[in-house]
């Protein structure tokens, strides 16, 4: 089988950042890294190695693509392999868009390889299997056999099993698959292993890491903002945020509000008993006791609006999305602290 | 998630929670224990004093990543 190799200009060996804005080349047969992976690699050969500089690849993104397209199909590939890419952003990216387009467009099975972090894993959105890597080229030799692995699953035509069999980064799909021990007996074993120190799980996912703001240095002098996910919102909910999967957040006014009434606020979460929070809206959001403390001096200026939205069953897409739309109005509006309840 | 997306913007961002475990698990970093699902903030307002100013000195102190920090009883 026919394979096609992408590189950057670097390991194409054309050059270091001086050389960073190569237009897309095509090279004969394998090249630097290529070749290393050429060789394990059985029944397929890298016949031709496409280059572009990274920088020309970022700043020309439409016409990189469309002449390595070109360049791509004129080899009749069964497969295209892109990097690998490691923690190299630029290169990361340009492998993550040259591989799902070539794949999308041409029908050409394809992956990529670079570390987890790198953002072309985010730009691929799954739709080209991610052989993760180290985040230098110091992890060139374990990268090499694991392309070659995966590269020998896609050329075989038959579908991929998940993430942890065939070697690449999780894609977010989930597939039903019949397991031969029921469920019961699966959690049993995978409780002794635990228990034995080793803690496996069958369903992926993680979440990144965020490293703690610095502190609000003097309280007394900053602007402090409420956030809530309890779903408060006026009396009667005149905005209709969903007691469940909200698609959006709202803010309201505090503006002469010196403390969340019963009867003029409420809770439309729809994933706990909101008797008590509706008794007394303050449980949620604590305006009475900020307002009161804005008045002692110990804050500063609670912020004249808050945010609120539903936490019930939002999908992480979505309340990221809500997070950050949210914290970008709060740091327009000069707010400093902010005071988040859930539930 | 809407803890972490804030803190990310840089905005020390304190979350008052009954299920700390899951907001550690997510990834925020300044986390108050609150009393019960149905009421964060506490049912009277002596208790809602309590919680709200520990969360204040929370955001006013440099922390580790996901620090948990309880309310002291009375």
């Amino acid at each position: 089988m026919r394979a096609v190799h992408y590189l950057n200009q670097f390991f194409a060996g054309l050059g270091g950042e001086e050389a960073a804005e190569t237009p897309p080349t095509r090279l004969e047969g394998a090249v630097g890294p290529g070749r290393g992976l050429d060789g394990t690699l059985e029944g397929i050969e890298i016949v031709a190695t496409l280059a572009c500089g990274d920088d020309y690849f970022a700043e020309h993104e439409e016409e990189a693509l469309g002449r390595l397209l070109e360049l791509a199909g004129a080899e009749r590939p069964g497969l295209v392999v892109a990097g690998p890419a490691f923690g190299s952003g630029r290169y990361g990216y340009a492998c993550a868009r040259f591989s799902r387009l070539v794949s999308e467009r041409l029908g050409i099975p394809a992956l990529a390889a670079m570390h987890g972090e790198n953002p072309g894993v985010a730009v691929a959105e799954g739709k080209v299997p991610i052989v993760p890597t180290a985040v230098n080229v110091v992890g060139m030799r374990d990268a090499l056999p694991r392309m070659a692995q995966l590269a020998a699953a896609l050329a075989s035509g038959r579908e991929l099993g998940p993430p942890a069999e065939e070697g690449y980064l999780p894609r977010g799909f989930r597939r039903n698959r019949l397991a031969e021990q029921p469920g019961a007996e699966r959690a049993i074993d995978l409780l002794l292993a635990k228990l034995d120190g080793d803690a496996r799980s069958e369903v992926d996912g993680g979440f990144d890491r965020v490293p703690p703001p610095l502190p609000v240095p003097d309280l007394s002098r900053a602007r402090l903002a409420l956030v809530t996910e309890a779903g408060c919102v006026p009396q009667g909910n005149p905005d209709r945020l969903p007691a469940i999967r909200a698609q959006g957040w709202l803010r309201y006014s505090l503006a002469g509000e010196r403390s969340l009434a019963a009867g003029r606020y409420e809770s439309v979460h729809g994933g706990f008993d909101v008797t008590l929070a509706n008794e007394d809206p303050n449980r949620l959001v604590p305006l009475d006791t900020v307002r009161a403390l804005e008045e002692a001096g110990r804050v500063g200026r609670i912020h004249d609006v808050f945010y609120t939205t539903t936490g019930n069953g939002t999908p992480v897409a979505a309340s990221t999305r809500f997070g950050s739309e949210i914290a970008a109005e709060l740091r327009e509006a000069g707010v400093e602290a902010v005071l988040l309840s859930g539930t | 998630m809407l803890a972490k997306e804030i803190e990310r913007a840089g905005l020390p961002t304190v979350f008052v929670t009954s299920l700390p475990t899951i907001a550690t698990m997510i990834g925020a970093n300044r986390i108050v224990r609150g009393p019960a699902i149905t009421h964060p903030f506490g049912v009277d307002e002596t208790e809602r004093r309590g919680i709200v100013e520990r969360a204040l000195e929370m955001l006013e102190t440099p922390v580790e990543p996901l620090t948990v920090w309880e309310v002291e009883a009375g």
